[in-house]
């Protein structure tokens, strides 16, 4: 009896652990399939939609066919680039502060607990804080205001993959600047810094692509703007913005320029993604120690 | 660089003294009832008026319900999927194709929101439209919660989708993260006393990440909470509360997306901005919440190797 009762227990052990096996690989499955499903859906649609009137023309009409979102291109990278050179230089000085000068003290605990926190506010509060920081005083929409909201965005992100790629420097190389005499910052910066750099400028590219797909700090900010306009002082177009009021909108062929856009995104984003893969399962390090 | 590192506090205090500033006159006016006041019956049809800013009726609630609604669906949908995705990776899954599945949900965590409510409407929706909702309130029709009077097969359900889909990604690397933080001797003793993998990953694995594994549901539960444009492009955009999980609905984000660029009044706009500076100040303690229980299971375990 008591044989065959411990041997029905065991089976029962060994069932279940088959079931459950069984569920998980049907999760990852149920999760896979659909998953890249959507993005080889996304891949497909965008590169049948794709030409070089996306590239180098401005929208038409609605109702009229082609036209492209030249305008919205620039317009975009109008806003990276003010996004970039706010949210860039404070992420790395963070990061720098982080992994150097505040190693284990508490308040640099704080600084990336907050900067985790802020990472996960949701985009469309940044807007309205751009909104009234910048656009309720000025009185007008402006390429600046959403340039500002996208660069509050990087920061947090910036700040984190700085801070981990310097951490990756080993102890040797900052003891060994140290031991030849040079101060501090001088090795942080012309050492540490620079040995890490691949990584930063990578980490940077990721928090760059992550913005560039932003819409909602910009509804508000940027604005949209259905002519070519490069004044930061303007309402100005994005890439974003336009595949929004294309996809909500009833014609086919702004159908066709939202898939468009939404490749020209993607691309940037696995771009961004792979190389920062790349650079950390390489090492960063590899040259230097 | 302390002063880099300063400013990100700088940043938090400076987007929530802004965001008070500007919804005072809401606040002043409609006080804290603003969040859960009913709405105004309407002078023709007789239904509830919880938001009509052209006549001056602001209340908040829709979109508070279309928020919670959505987002504790979504949950239900990707934490089962996110936590076995993740046990698979961890404890079952060949070398081979651990690498190809973590850049995978990697990348798909980085996607834009704008670009799943692209593929949301024209290939989710039609997709509810025509096979599932019908199926829902067919055979669940009788709970009362899958009434389809929606022709459009926009709404709450196909939001929490989407919504699923965005947020699995990110729960399940942490969800990974948390459970490669257990320290491989747990998972050797309880081997070595003849478990089963099953019994391994349940008392080994899952008792000791469990906090953490909380914590990564609450970092989910805090993206979808905040999510805008997917939500926005198929959720309807109706400010309304329905018993019907098929009905359109709003939700705070995309209320504040759909009308702050085009506010009627001031009171209109502050009014946008205090449901603003809720959503912040919620997603600041969930984050918050979700980050400090992560932290308590990650602490201990030796820097992530990449």
């Amino acid at each position: 009896m008591a044989t065959s009762a411990s041997s029905f227990r065991s089976k029962y052990r060994a069932a279940t652990d088959h079931v459950v096996t069984g569920l998980a690989i049907l999760a990852t499955v149920l999760v896979v399939v659909p998953l890249v499903a959507i993005f080889v859906y996304l891949l497909l649609k965008g590169a049948s939609s794709l030409n070089l009137d996306f590239f180098i023309k401005n929208p038409v009409p609605e109702g009229e066919s082609g036209g492209g979102m030249a305008n919205a291109i620039v317009g975009s990278g109008v806003l990276l680039g003010i996004a970039s050179l706010i949210g860039i230089p404070i992420g790395i000085g963070a990061g720098i502060y982080l992994a150097e000068y505040g190693r284990g003290t508490k308040l640099a605990n704080a600084v990336r607990f907050t900067a985790d926190v802020l990472n996960g506010v949701p985009s469309i509060v940044m807007g309205l804080a751009a909104y009234s920081l910048i656009v309720i005083p000025q009185h007008h929409f402006s390429a600046f205001s959403g340039g500002v909201a996208l660069g509050i965005m990087m920061i947090p992100t910036v700040a984190r993959t700085t801070e981990e790629m310097l951490l990756m420097v080993p102890n040797m190389i900052r003891e060994a600047a140290l031991g030849l005499g040079l101060s501090n910052w001088r090795s942080v910066l012309s050492i540490t810094v620079k040995t890490a750099s691949p990584g930063i400028i990578t980490g940077c590219m990721l928090a760059f692509a992550r913005v560039a797909g932003e819409t909602a700090p910009l509804i508000f900010t940027a604005l949209g703007n259905a002519f070519w306009s490069v004044n930061p002082n303007r309402e100005i177009e994005a890439l974003p913005l336009q595949i929004w009021v294309y996809a909500t909108g009833p014609y086919e062929d702004q159908h066709r320029l939202a898939w468009a856009g939404a490749l020209v995104l993607i691309v940037l984003i696995v771009l961004a993604v792979s190389l920062v893969r790349y650079v950390t399962s390489r090492g960063v390090l590899k040259g230097a120690s | 660089m302390l002063l880099c590192g300063l400013s990100i506090f700088a940043i938090v205090l400076l987007i929530l003294s802004e965001l008070m500033l500007r919804s005072g006159m809401a606040w002043h006016k409609f006080g804290f009832k603003f969040f859960f006041q009913q709405g105004i019956p309407d002078r023709y049809s007789g239904q509830m008026n919880y938001w009509d800013p052209v006549n001056g009726a602001f209340s908040a609630l829709p979109f508070v319900y279309g928020t919670l609604v959505s987002s504790l669906l979504s949950l239900l949908i990707s934490v089962p999927l996110a936590v076995g995705l993740a046990i698979f990776l961890t404890e079952m899954c060949p070398r081979f194709l651990r690498g190809p599945l973590a850049f995978i949900t990697e990348l798909l965590a980085a996607i834009p929101s704008i670009i799943y409510g692209l593929w949301a409407v024209f290939v989710l929706v039609p997709l509810l439209r025509e096979y599932v909702n019908p199926a829902l309130s067919k055979y669940l029709g009788w709970t009362g919660l899958f009434a389809d009077t929606n022709p459009t097969g926009l709404g709450y359900v196909a939001a929490a989708v989407i919504l699923a889909v965005m947020i699995l990604p990110i729960i399940s690397s942490l969800t990974r993260e948390v459970m490669t933080a257990v320290p491989h001797s747990q998972r050797e003793a309880v081997l070595a006393l003849g478990a089963t993998r099953w019994e391994m990953i349940r008392t080994g694995v899952l008792r000791n990440a469990r906090i953490g594994i909380v914590g990564a549901v609450i970092l989910g539960l805090g993206r979808a909470l905040g999510e805008t444009m997917a939500v926005t492009m198929v959720i309807g955009n109706t400010p309304a509360i329905s018993k019907s999980l098929l009905a359109n609905g709003s939700s705070m984000a995309s209320v504040i997306a759909n009308e702050f660029a085009e506010a009627v009044s001031d009171v209109h706009r502050s009014a946008l901005i205090e449901i603003g500076l809720a959503l912040f100040v919620v997603t600041i303690i969930v984050n918050a919440l979700a980050r400090f229980l992560v932290w308590m299971v990650t602490r201990g375990a030796p820097a992530r190797v990449h």
